[in-house]
């Protein structure tokens, strides 16, 4: 089937069309009668199809783990993340021992109306302190809203479905 | 408006002429326009139905690619590289990646060079699935874009199981596909691999759009209407395609045998049986045919790679920071819409010096002043959508 | 009872009540046909169609688009001809209106039985022709004005079929009073189309052009001059070239049914029950008949304008020619 050239096309005039009828017809009757198997759309919003558990709908923030390294906000491609942080220093845990000192975060915003949601950032956390979640429905109707602080990324966080199995 | 005065006066003094005066009208097709692919504006001068002259205008949707990617790591540019022909966004990432490779010169693994090929074996289905269900649509026949569609879904689907992302799945890195999330020193290492019941969804899903594209063929192929439209029009000859840099399926359309995927080795192709469909005439009717066919081979490519995948490591070691060291190289690429290549000039950093895009769409758009030479109105648009060009992949 | 058909003699009386019934019934119709239209051609594309205005079903669907188009900016371009524009949509909405007047929907119920009924209908459609080129030539935009020169075309082109085709069917009935057409087949006994076939196929397919609808949609290419003739106009404008169009489509369906398909009559009924079945039995027919317009929409890409004409002119104008001949002949001899 190397060639594209039509070897028995044609025979009767005008029966391309009836075929083209048929075709329709037959969809229209099957997405009547049996719209279970046939019918190829749902009524969102009363129905919500679920995203598969790897799409990339939002991005959750564990603060626990963060130690502001600053990765994810070097290595965005748009520079959407925004980070402050400050040294804390923590009482030693044996009496007498070395004051340790912990980076806190202060700030850390992903400004969605930017993010490219390529995944990068998720990516080079070496802490993993980052995780994707497929929720989707986060639009607002003013820009300023896209950006989500520290305690809406957290809030993600419960969203982040469990890591699905691998073929074989 | 300038033409209905002069029109009126020329009616009204010619009373009995054998010829009927006409004036000509520069009517301007786009930017904003349902048919134009994107923001191209096409300046036609016509003279009643027929143009004689159109030149395009491009560059409404130039991004600055070339210019970013001179301030961009790697994994960076992968990310912005997979917008360039959006409707088939795993193709784009493969050739830059390989250009990278080359440079490097690591070898990838074979599991990852197989996930790169079903990936863009999806691509490819993909963005002629867009073209299947576009192209009947700006002849006026509004269903085959709903079938078309429907199927294309499914591929989508594929694609988010295994990438995350529809359109942008941004999986390659350098070295492989993306192995997991989380760096070297991370405690949860989510591996990225191909998610369970992959296989079994692919087989089920490329047997849908095995079906479908046969419920297509029937629709549409045969109908006296379409036939009409689109057989003998916007004939372009094979000499005239190569000497402008035509390529892909409407090069093969023009009666040229030559397919990338069978002559360079950027991905494994030679592992696999398929054909490549050629075909006679060059016109518009033929360039749908192509991409039909070529829509059947890409569904065989994939059933075969599917049975026959090995397995093994997703990414080849690689430091966690890579700089490329000093060179250039131009690795070029089948992708859905013609050649794409990249030409890569590196100078040693984590990011390119230089990277030259070469788009397949643009260089199929330059055929427009010559092809839509002396056509009427309703079949500039006919041969337009035959091209079967992205802006994304023109402007860049 | 009495006060009633008293009230109703009075000639002022009923020329108003028919007057109102032919307004309101154009509305009606065209949101009717245009929800059987989206719910139809959604599901030949495997959608679900209307859902969500009015219950499961979507039926106040066309209702809202018809209080959304009132409520809309009552726009006219800067470069346009302001009395022209305006008038074009009035034109076209009339034009349909009228051919409703001389419809049998039952024996006797009609609204008035013209001696030349369908001379009268068919006279009184090509006035859209008018109104489509004015529409185009005044909104002062060369889309529209390629879009209405087109149109123009095209309706003058197939204006000769659509009457050719009709004239076979007025020869085997003697008359051209449209009540009296379909005596004729209920006295014959069988529907004209079982001869007249070549006719029926013709005006059908000379009312899709008439209509504009695909196949012969050039006027109105959607993917390539964004809507014609139609581009300019926006809110209750638009709204009536919209009802026009389903309007139209009842219009020449009934008109097709009554010529050729036996109009308010099925065999086997008898006389009196016809009185009350006969609009129910014409509405069905003229249901299928509209149906299959629908079918053909969604199934056939457009014509180009040139294969459009020489379509009509090289093929339907001989062969309704040739229909006229050939039953001339069979009236004569047989």
């Amino acid at each position: 089937m190397t060639t594209t050239t039509p070897t028995k096309r044609r025979v009767i005039p005008g029966m391309g069309m009836v075929k083209g009828l048929w075709v329709t017809i037959y969809t229209m009757f099957r997405t009547i009668f049996r719209p279970g198997k046939y019918l190829a759309t749902i009524n969102y919003p009363k129905v919500k199809e679920t995203p598969v558990p790897r799409a990339r709908g939002v991005i959750a923030l564990d603060q626990e783990a963060c130690t502001v390294c600053m990765l994810c906000a070097r290595n965005c491609p748009d520079w959407c993340i925004y980070i402050e942080g400050h040294k804390e220093e923590q009482a030693p845990s044996t009496p007498g021992g070395r004051v340790k000192v912990r980076a806190t975060l202060d700030r850390f915003d992903i400004d969605y109306a930017l993010c490219m949601y390529c995944g990068i950032c998720v990516e080079v956390c070496p802490f993993d302190a980052l995780f994707w979640s497929p929720e989707y429905e986060y639009s607002e109707t003013h820009m300023g809203e896209m950006l989500h602080d520290m305690d809406r990324l957290q809030d993600w966080l419960e969203t982040v479905p469990p890591d699905p199995e691998l073929e074989k | 408006m300038v033409l209905d005065q002069d029109l009126v006066r020329h009616l009204s003094e010619s009373s009995v002429s054998v010829e009927l005066q006409t004036e000509e009208m520069t009517l301007n097709i786009g930017p904003q326009h349902p048919s134009t692919h994107g923001v191209l504006r096409l300046v036609a001068r016509v003279d009643g139905e027929r143009a004689f002259d159109v030149q395009p205008v491009i560059g409404y949707m130039h991004r600055g690619y070339e210019k970013l990617s001179e301030v961009r790591t790697y994994p960076q540019i992968t990310t912005l590289v997979n917008r360039i022909d959006w409707v088939a966004g795993y193709a784009n990432e493969v050739p830059f990646i390989v250009a990278a490779e080359k440079l490097l010169g690591i070898e990838v693994p074979e599991r990852a060079q197989f996930i790169r090929l079903i990936l863009s074996e999806m691509a490819r289905i993909s963005s002629h699935l867009i073209f299947m269900a576009s192209y009947p649509l700006e002849l006026g026949a509004a269903t085959p874009l709903f079938f078309a569609l429907r199927e294309r879904e499914r591929v989508l689907d594929l694609l988010e199981g295994v990438t995350g992302g529809r359109f942008h799945p941004n999986f390659n890195r350098i070295g492989g596909v993306k192995p997991a999330y989380g760096s070297g020193s991370s405690t949860r290492k989510v591996i990225q691999d191909l998610p369970a019941g992959f296989l079994a969804e692919t087989r089920d899903a490329m047997d849908k759009v095995m079906a479908a594209v046969d419920e297509l063929e029937q629709l549409v192929a045969d109908n006296e209407i379409i036939l009409a439209r689109t057989k003998g029009i916007g004939i372009l000859p094979t000499e005239v395609a190569a000497s402008y840099g035509v390529s892909g399926p409407n090069l093969r359309a023009s009666g040229v045998k030559f397919d990338l995927r069978k002559v360079e080795d950027y991905l494994p192709y030679h592992l696999f049986d398929f054909e490549i469909p050629v075909g006679e005439n060059g016109d518009c009717w033929d360039r749908w045919h192509v991409r039909l066919l070529e829509i059947r081979q890409s569904v065989r490519i994939v059933q075969q790679a599917i049975d026959s995948i090995p397995s093994g490591p997703l990414q080849a070691k690689v430091p966690k920071i890579i700089k490329v060291p000093q060179g250039e190289t131009y690795v070029r690429a089948e992708n859905p819409k013609g050649e794409m290549g990249y030409y890569l000039v590196s100078n040693g950093n984590q990011g390119p010096y230089r990277l030259k895009i070469r788009s397949a769409s643009f260089s199929n758009i330059s055929i427009l002043p010559w092809i839509l030479e002396g056509v009427l109105v309703p079949d500039i648009i006919a041969i337009m959508g035959s091209l079967d060009f992205v802006l994304g992949d023109v402007d860049r | 009872m009495n006060f009633l058909t008293e009230l109703f003699s009075n000639f002022w009386v009923s020329l108003t009540g028919k007057l109102l019934l032919v307004a309101l019934m154009i509305p009606l119709i065209g949101m009717v046909i245009g929800y059987a239209e989206m719910k139809l051609s959604a599901k030949m594309q495997a959608r679900v169609g209307p859902y969500f205005a009015g219950g499961r079903w979507g039926w106040a669907q066309l209702i809202a688009d018809g209080v959304k188009f009132f409520q809309k900016e009552d726009l006219v371009p800067d470069e346009a001809d302001r009395p022209v524009f305006k008038i074009a949509p009035v034109l076209v909405l009339v034009s349909t209106v009228a051919i409703l007047v001389i419809i049998p929907f039952g024996p006797g119920l009609i609204f008035r039985d013209l001696e030349v009924g369908i001379f009268f209908a068919l006279a009184i459609s090509s006035l859209s022709t008018v109104g489509v080129l004015m529409a185009g030539w005044s909104s002062g935009n060369k889309y529209s004005l390629m879009g209405g020169l087109r149109a123009a075309g095209q309706l003058i082109a197939y204006e000769l079929p659509l009457v050719l085709a009709v004239i076979g069917s007025v020869m085997l009935a003697g008359t051209m009073s449209m009540s009296g057409i379909v005596e004729a087949q209920i006295s014959a006994g069988y529907p004209f189309v079982i001869l007249q076939f070549i006719g029926f196929g013709i005006f059908m397919i000379a009312a899709l052009a008439e209509l504009s609808r695909i196949p012969f949609d050039m006027p109105i290419a959607e993917s390539e001059l964004v809507m014609g003739y139609l581009t300019e106009y926006s809110g209750f404008r638009f709204l009536f070239f919209f009802l026009a169009e389903f309007a139209n489509m009842f219009s020449l369906s009934a008109i097709a049914v009554t010529l050729f398909l036996g109009g308010y009559w099925l065999p086997g009924i008898p006389e009196d029950v016809l009185a009350y079945a006969g609009p129910v039995i014409l509405l069905g027919k003229t249901f299928l008949l509209v149906f299959t317009m629908i079918w053909f929409r969604w199934t056939f890409p457009r014509f180009r304008e040139d294969q459009l004409q020489s379509l009509a002119w090289k093929w339907l104008i001989p062969l309704s020619l040739a229909n006229i001949i050939i039953t001339g002949a069979f009236k004569v001899y047989l």
